[in-house]
C-alpha cells in the first residue's frame, strides 16, 4: 500500500511537471496542420538562428572538452596548492545565474567596458556579435567534462599511467595510449552535456547578443521573440525541433551511462 | 589551463566586482537596498526555499520509487528525469505555457502569477535530488534495515533512523544545487511570470531589465548579490561532500 502510494506521487509528479506539459507542446505545435508550422520554421531568420546556434555550439564544445579534460587531470593527478580553487571555480558556472554572466562580458566587452575603447578603437565587435555569444556559451558549459571526468580518473588511479612512464613512455604518449582511453566514456558523456547547455542556452547570450533578428539571434532567443509576436505555431515549431534534439541527447546519455566506469 | 581560466571566468567576475567598486560601496548598498531589486530578491530567495523543500521531499521519493519499486515503465521514468538537463530553458518554460497557461485543456491558468514561477523552477531542478539519492540508495546495505525490522522496528523508524542518515548529505547537495539553479534561473521564468516589477519579477529578469534600459549600476548591484549567493552554496556543497566523505578519508 505504501509501496503504491509512494509510486503514485513520483508518478503524478512527472506527469504534472515534465511529460504532460511537454506532450503539450507537441500536440499545439501541430495543432493546425504541417503547412503553418513549415512556413515558420523555414522562415530564413529562423533558419540563420539555428545555423547561428550550431554554429555556436561548433566553437564552445571542442574548446571545453580539451579544457574540460586537462583541467581534471590537474586537479586529480598534480596535487598542487589551489587545486582546489580550480575545483570551485570550475564548479561556479552550475551555481551562477547565467544573466550574471552575461553582464560581466557586458561590463567587460561593452562600450563603457574594460576593453571597450581598445575593441572600438581597433573596429573589432564582441558585444551583440558572435564572438560574446560564443565565450558566454563557453562560460556557461565550463563544467560538463571536467565533472564527468574528475570521478572517472579518480577510480582509475594512476598505477597503469605510473607503470607507462617506468616502461620509457612520454606524458604525451602514456596520455593517449593510456590515460584516454581508460576515461573515454565519461569525456563522451561530458561532451553530450555540454552538447545540450551550448544548444539550449538563453540567458547570457540573450544579454550579450542584443538580441538582433536573423544577425544575433540564436534558436532559443527565436523561440522567446516568435512568442512575443504572438506567433505562436512558430514558437511551439522550434521548441519541438529542440525538444527532439534533448530527447536524442537523453537517449545518448542512457546509453552512454551504464558504461562508465566499466 | 590557468591562463583559459583567468580570461574565461576570472577576468568577467573582476570586471563585476570592480565595476560595482567603482559606484562607491554606499551607492552600491543603497542600489541593493533599493525597494525594487528587495523586492525581486525576495521573490527569488523565498521560490527558491520553496522549490528546494518540495524538491527534498518529492526527489527523496522519486529516487526511492526507482531503486525499491518496480513496475512497468520504470526505466523509461528513470530515463526522462534527465530530460530537464537536457532541454532548453526557454522551452521549459514554453511548454509549461502550453498546459498551464492562457488556453489550457484542463482549465488551470496560472501564467503572469508567483505559482508560475515556482512551477517552472520545479520543472528545472527537478532531476537533482533524485540524482544525489538515488546513487546512494543503490549502494546502501539493506542488512541494517531487515535487522530493525526483526527487531520489530516500526517502518518509519526504519526509515528515520537508518535510512535517511545514509542519504541525508545526497539530499542536501541536491537541494543545494536546486537551490543556486532556482536563484539564477531565467529561461524557464522569462515567458510563464509575466516579469512584473514587485510581483513576478525575479533578480536575474531584474538583472536582465536593467541592462537593457541601460541602468548597468542597478544591476550590477543585483548580480554581485547572486554572485555572492553562488559562492556561498558552492562552499556549502563542498562542506557537505567533505562530511559525507568522512568516513572514507578516516578509513
Amino acid at each position: 500500500m505504501r509501496r503504491l502510494g509512494l509510486r503514485g506521487i513520483a508518478v503524478f509528479y512527472l506527469l504534472a511537471v515534465l511529460l504532460g506539459p511537454l506532450t503539450m507542446v507537441f500536440y499545439r505545435a501541430f495543432e493546425r496542420g504541417l503547412t503553418p508550422l513549415w512556413s515558420s520554421l523555414s522562415d530564413p531568420n529562423t533558419v540563420h538562428a539555428f545555423v547561428l546556434t550550431l554554429k555556436i555550439t561548433a566553437i564552445a564544445v571542442p574548446i571545453n572538452a580539451v579544457f574540460g579534460v586537462v583541467c581534471a587531470l590537474a586537479i586529480v593527478r598534480r596535487r598542487f596548492p589551489g587545486a582546489g580553487i580550480v575545483n570551485a571555480i570550475v564548479d561556479l558556472p552550475l551555481a551562477l545565474s547565467p544573466v550574471v554572466v552575461g553582464l560581466m562580458l557586458f561590463l567587460l566587452y561593452g562600450r563603457t567596458g574594460w576593453f571597450g575603447s581598445w575593441l572600438e578603437a581597433h573596429g573589432i565587435q564582441v558585444l551583440f556579435a558572435t564572438p560574446s555569444m560564443v565565450i558566454a556559451t563557453i562560460f556557461v558549459s565550463l563544467p560538463f567534462v571536467a565533472r564527468e571526468v574528475v570521478p572517472t580518473l579518480r577510480e582509475l588511479g594512476d598505477e597503469q599511467e605510473q607503470a607507462a612512464h617506468t616502461l620509457g613512455a612520454s606524458s604525451w604518449q602514456t596520455f593517449w595510449r593510456v590515460t584516454l582511453p581508460s576515461i573515454r566514456w565519461a569525456v563522451i558523456y561530458g561532451v553530450v552535456l555540454t552538447t545540450a547547455r551550448c544548444l539550449g542556452e538563453y540567458g547570457a547570450v540573450a544579454v550579450v547578443s542584443g538580441h538582433i533578428e536573423g544577425k544575433t539571434e540564436t534558436a532559443t532567443l527565436r523561440v522567446q521573440d516568435y512568442y512575443e509576436n504572438f506567433n505562436l505555431t512558430g514558437a511551439y515549431g522550434i521548441a519541438i525541433v529542440l525538444a527532439a534534439i534533448s530527447v536524442v541527447v537523453l537517449v545518448a546519455m542512457t546509453l552512454l551511462k551504464p558504461k562508465e566506469g566499466v | 589551463m590557468t591562463t583559459f581560466l583567468s580570461v574565461v571566468v576570472l577576468l568577467p567576475i573582476a570586471a563585476l566586482v570592480f565595476s560595482s567598486g567603482d559606484q562607491g560601496w554606499h551607492q552600491f548598498w543603497s542600489v541593493a537596498t533599493g525597494p525594487e531589486a528587495v523586492a525581486s530578491l525576495k521573490l527569488t530567495l523565498g521560490a527558491a526555499v520553496a522549490v528546494s523543500l518540495i524538491n527534498a521531499v518529492v526527489g527523496t521519493i522519486t529516487a526511492w520509487v526507482l531503486v525499491r519499486d518496480d513496475f512497468a515503465g520504470k526505466s523509461l521514468m528513470n530515463a526522462v528525469i534527465d530530460l530537464p538537463f537536457a532541454l532548453p530553458t526557454i522551452v521549459g518554460g514554453l511548454t509549461l505555457l502550453t498546459l498551464y497557461g492562457p488556453r489550457s485543456p484542463i482549465g488551470i491558468d496560472i501564467a503572469f502569477t508567483r505559482t508560475a514561477i515556482l512551477l517552472a523552477l520545479l520543472f528545472e531542478t527537478l532531476p537533482f535530488v533524485v540524482r544525489t539519492v538515488q546513487p546512494v540508495l543503490l549502494e546502501l546495505d539493506r542488512e541494517a534495515e531487515e535487522a530493525a525490522r526483526s527487531l520489530g522496528a516500526p517502518e518509519s523508524r526504519v526509515f528515520r533512523s537508518i535510512v535517511l542518515p545514509n542519504i541525508l548529505p545526497g539530499i542536501l547537495s541536491g537541494v543545494a544545487l536546486g537551490f543556486a539553479r532556482a536563484v539564477g534561473e531565467i529561461g524557464a521564468i522569462v515567458l510563464i511570470s509575466g516579469n512584473v516589477p514587485f510581483k513576478t519579477e525575479v533578480s536575474a529578469v531584474f538583472v536582465f531589465n536593467h541592462i537593457q534600459s541601460g541602468d548597468q549600476n542597478g544591476a550590477s548591484a543585483v548580480a554581485l548579490v547572486m554572485l555572492a549567493i553562488a559562492f556561498v552554496l558552492l562552499l556549502a556543497i563542498g562542506g557537505v561532500r567533505f562530511l559525507a566523505t568522512r568516513h572514507e578519508r578516516d578509513a
